[in-house]
């Protein structure tokens, strides 16, 4: 932000000192009705629901009657539920374990990419291969691809990879977070390439200088001029990872048992499965504001006004 | 030293490489060769094998149900979306960059605030106001909630890269008198054209593939979308394995094909969009 005001603060000064009428218009821009749309569509379809959905978490509805008041019924009835609960345990499970199997992997595979060889090159174009695939195409691929009847456990004639990995609530949730590690690394490590490529050359020449070797040099030069990258794509993951609905639900539907209900499949089968809108409405809420604290305390830690500076792109 | 430990840190990075293109390549193998697979060698072949007799009986089974007309239902939505967010976000992105006033930096962080938001915990709400609004089960349902939500991201990019267009040019069609949106379809667009590409390709791939909205906002034939009918199909040719399969491949063909003419465009647009 302060960077953003000090750059907006050059413009407007550039201007001023050109003078003229010219100068008046340019400080001023285009009227903000040009934002109107984007606003309208934003306002509707994004804010409003926001805020309705908190309303919404006071109300009874099963989706198709009529809406009425149920004050704080919902939200007893939630917050007492052992399901809320275990969606709440799994949720934070689920993030947690995605950020800290993609994150390692993202930076080492951004920094392999960032390489100038041709060899890194190529790879890449295989490396986002993954993120061409819908969540729900994955999902079944991954499905088939772990039956232990016909699956990839039976190419290798190894005993423990015919195991239901799938049918069994102890593993089913590790292999949903690999699963989501294998669709989403591309994506972060494009983030890591960039920012990689982004680094001053000199610093790396400077440390070449004194003598520290390509190991040294990426724990004392490249990793710590990542961390305003690390906590931007660390929100986008975890933000993100609050949502995955499709790949779960389509891979274990929750199951086996509840052993895979996190939180926004939860808030689904309430909702359209149960027909209890209010109540998935509380457990929306819940995401809602675990993402809201998250987000905010990440960037409380990374120093908010860098990071905000830097998704500004400043 | 210097050289040992350079050529030791390749090794590990090199290792390292060529274990993710397993990782990633390998499942991908699986679903292409058992696609090809006639049904009854699905369990009796090495899953890895090449099939003996490969047949493309399996995507003929797919095509046999209706599965053109989702993939139509799909091109719609995505063309339409796009336009969309492109006819909306563009202008709002336009005059974010060019006014430096209080109030274009709070509409900015207005649209940003949806990237740190888990948007879709809102799903309940967006149902109610898709059935207030009469639009329930239409193609619509999808087009317009998909686009609000693509908002955040693509104010970013292209924000990113409007903020590069020197400002000297900006003065020089001032000085020219030409108007604001004479300025942003002239200088603007050409500009940051290579943005406007990246969050177009980013924007279709989202859309393409997504599940919850036509999940949960259409019920009917006629107006399912490719993941839809992709779940509706394993739930009803679970023994199909291959059928199952040929139907992913065939989801991700005509994104393959964006990715094979564009992938410059869209790895390159998007590493600078986030990353700056």
């Amino acid at each position: 932000m302060t960077e953003m005001k000090t750059k907006a603060g050059r413009r407007s000064r550039a201007s001023r000192s050109r003078g003229g009428s010219g100068s008046a218009a340019l400080r001023k821009g285009p009227s903000l009705w040009y934002a109107a749309p984007a606003m309208i569509l934003f306002g509707i379809f994004a804010l409003i629901p926001l805020v309705g959905v908190v309303v919404l978490s006071f109300m009874n509805w099963d989706g198709l009657g009529a809406v009425t008041w149920n004050g704080l019924g919902n939200w007893k009835a939630m917050l007492s539920d052992p399901l809320t609960l275990n969606g709440l345990k799994l949720t934070l499970i689920l993030t947690l374990a995605c950020w800290a199997v993609q994150t390692p992997v993202s930076i080492l595979l951004g920094v392999f990419m960032a390489g100038k060889q041709k060899y890194r090159a190529f790879l890449a174009v295989f490396f986002f291969l993954p993120l061409l695939f819908s969540s729900t195409a994955v999902a079944i691929a991954f499905k088939n691809l772990l039956d232990p009847q016909f699956g990839i456990g039976k190419a290798f004639g190894w005993k423990w990879l015919e195991q239901n990995f799938l049918g069994d609530p102890k593993t089913a949730l590790w292999v949903l977070i690999l699963v989501v590690s294998w669709c989403f690394v591309p994506l972060h490590s494009l983030l890591y390439q960039g920012a990689v490529r982004q680094i001053p050359a000199s610093l790396y020449e400077a440390a070449r200088i004194d003598g520290a070797g390509t190991v040294r040099q990426f724990f004392s030069i490249t990793l710590p001029q990542l961390k305003y990258t690390f906590a931007t794509d660390s929100t986008l993951m975890i933000v993100g990872s609050l949502t995955y609905f499709d790949l779960v639900y389509v891979m274990t539907s929750g199951g086996p048992g509840n052993a895979t209900r996190i939180m926004p499949l939860d808030m689904y089968i309430k909702g359209f499965k149960s027909y209890d809108m209010g109540g998935a409405s509380v457990i929306g809420v819940l995401i809602l504001a675990m993402g809201i604290v998250i987000s905010l305390l990440l960037n409380k830690l990374s120093g908010a006004d860098k990071m905000e500076s830097q998704m500004e792109g400043v | 030293m210097i050289r040992i430990k350079g050529k030791e840190y390749n090794i590990i990075g090199g290792a390292l490489g060529w274990i993710w293109l397993l990782i990633t390549v390998v499942p991908i193998y699986y679903i292409v060769v058992t696609s090809l697979r006639e049904s009854n060698a699905v369990y009796a072949d090495n899953p890895l094998s090449f099939p003996e007799h490969p047949t493309v009986s399996a995507y003929e089974r797919v095509f046999a149900n209706d599965f053109l007309m989702y993939v139509k239902n799909s091109v719609f939505v995505t063309i339409v979306t796009v336009l969309v967010i492109l006819l909306v976000c563009i202008p709002a992105a336009y005059v974010i960059v060019r006014r430096t006033d209080a109030g274009s930096r709070r509409l900015y962080k207005i649209f940003i605030s949806g990237l740190a938001i888990p948007m879709q915990a809102t799903i309940i709400p967006v149902y109610y106001l898709i059935i207030q609004i009469g639009l329930y089960d239409t193609l619509w349902a999808l087009i317009l909630p998909s686009a609000a939500f693509a908002i955040p991201i693509t104010i970013l990019i292209l924000t990113n890269f409007l903020r590069d267009v020197p400002q000297s040019l900006f003065e020089a069609m001032a000085v020219d008198g030409a108007s604001e949106f004479k300025t942003m379809i002239q200088l603007a667009l050409p500009m940051v054209k290579p943005a406007v590409i990246t969050v177009a390709i980013y924007d279709a791939l989202n859309v393409w593939n997504g599940f919850l909205f036509p999940l949960i906002l259409t019920q009917s034939t006629e107006n399912r979308v490719i993941p839809l009918s992709l779940w509706l199909f394993q739930g009803q040719f679970t023994v199909d394995v291959p059928g199952i399969l040929a139907a992913v491949v065939i989801s991700v063909l005509p994104i393959l094909a964006a990715y094979i003419i564009g992938r410059r465009q869209m790895v390159a647009g998007l590493t600078a969009g986030f990353g700056k």
